[in-house]
């Protein structure tokens, strides 16, 4: 059975469930989709939910843990009625005049519900090296999840993979457990902030591996014994026995979905109009890292949440009148 | 309706697992661990839905370290399932029940 519902929200990161607090204050009832478990980024919650402390979200003077963070979004957002839906958008229709969801099942012969305005906030993904034995690494040294399995890394030498924020949070977090973490890095200097930068260099437990990618994971038992890193410039190889492995090198926009349907950029991401939320599509709104790979932050993302919440209010209103 | 829980630790893993007449699905978990907490009420629910079939055992990883080190855990939330003290099957990360009944099913059935 097919619900028509006002307004439907994809995402539950902190752009979707921002959305939401706008929407249920408009009485609009919002529907959340708010994705399924996994231990990959794009869980409910999104990409908070496998960090741990977070320092520069406005308001936490001492901070806060980003689970806790998204579950005090989530409770907000409940509080006002919006529902929360525990399944991912299996596949969207949006070239009838109401924009069609299939919750989980994309194969079923009904849409789950059918809405009149969508706001997007499906958020990114970590990015994979791509490496052939790598997923089957995963839970045999290779992690997808420095908080989750940090812990198991006791006396390990780890290596972490980029030079952004996100790599330099992991490694700090995994000195704690780790006896040496060495951060490997395309380019000869980092992208992350300047505070991280600092802690990174001030950390005894960690060195750096600049100019290089790795190219090859190798195992001993079906767990990973080591790395086998090139030189950017001399396409020069070595090993090192790393046996510890964190990715963090960059994210994908969350648009398969979408592909055909939305204007993209190159890259996947949803293209939204100068000044607004409004997508290609009418009744469409995009909010988030989903159309933002510049400033990718939770309390910019939740500002985009407020814009399309607020954009949707004005987009109805105008149907109404 | 509850169903019951078994709560596993260092010193009562072995004996629990042997006694057990029904498989028993192992979850090692933490505190800290977000996706941990999001399989919770799917495993919940799963004690429900195959209950007679399948028990559920929690093995929080800070209080049972040498099991966790015994079936050489790195990542967590993994689930293993045990038939008759033996490990049969082991799913890490998590995922949707769906997901995760696809994985588990064919090993109960056998």
């Amino acid at each position: 059975m097919t619900e028509h519902v006002r307004v439907i929200i994809i995402g539950s990161g902190p752009a979707g469930l921002t959305a939401a607090i706008y929407a249920a204050r408009a009485d609009f009832n919002p529907v959340v989709l708010e994705g399924e478990p996994s231990s990959t980024s794009d869980q409910p919650g999104g990409q908070l939910m496998l960090t741990t402390e977070i320092e520069n979200f406005p308001g936490f003077v001492d901070g806060i843990l980003g689970p806790e963070l998204m579950g005090n979004f989530r409770n907000q957002a409940e509080r006002f009625g919006a529902r929360m839906h525990g399944a991912k958008a299996a596949r969207i229709d949006l070239s009838g005049r109401h924009a069609a969801i299939w919750a989980s099942d994309a194969t079923s012969q009904e849409p789950t519900y059918t809405a009149d305005a969508v706001i997007v906030a499906t958020g990114a993904r970590s990015l994979m090296l791509g490496l052939d034995n790598e997923l089957r690494l995963v839970g045999h040294g290779v992690s997808t999840c420095a908080t989750c399995d940090g812990f198991f890394f006791r006396g390990h030498r780890i290596a972490v993979v980029g030079g952004g924020d996100s790599a330099l949070e992991e490694a700090l977090f995994l000195t704690k457990f780790a006896e040496s973490v060495t951060i490997i890095h395309r380019r000869d200097s980092l992208r992350a902030s300047k505070i991280m930068q600092d802690r990174a260099f001030a950390s005894p437990k960690i060195s750096f591996l600049w100019n290089r990618q790795v190219t090859a994971l190798h195992e001993q038992g079906g767990s990973l014994s080591g790395v086998t890193v090139q030189d950017m410039a001399g396409g020069a190889e070595e090993r090192h026995d790393f046996t510890g492995l964190f990715v963090a090198i960059g994210h994908a926009p969350n648009t398969d979905v979408f592909k055909g349907q939305l204007e993209m950029d190159d890259l996947g991401y949803i293209m939204t109009q100068p000044g607004s939320t409004a997508t290609s599509v009418r009744g469409v709104f995009a909010a988030g890292d989903v159309q933002d790979h510049i400033y990718r932050q939770a309390i910019t993302a939740a500002g985009s949440g407020c814009q399309a919440a607020l954009d949707v209010e004005k987009y109805l209103a105008a149907q109404e009148a | 309706m509850s169903v019951e829980i078994i709560e596993l630790n260092d010193q009562n893993f072995d004996e629990r697992i042997k006694a057990s007449k029904t498989p028993v699905l192992v979850d090692f978990w933490a505190e800290w661990c977000g996706p941990c907490k999001m399989i919770a009420p799917i495993l919940e629910e799963i004690a429900q839905d195959k209950n007679g079939q399948l028990v559920i055992g929690k093995l929080n990883v800070d209080n049972a370290l040498q099991v966790a080190r015994r079936f050489e855990i790195m990542s967590i939330p993994t689930l293993m399932l045990f038939r008759d003290g033996e490990p049969v099957k082991r799913v890490v990360g998590a995922m949707s029940k769906k997901a995760l009944l696809k994985e588990l099913d064919p090993a109960l059935a056998r």
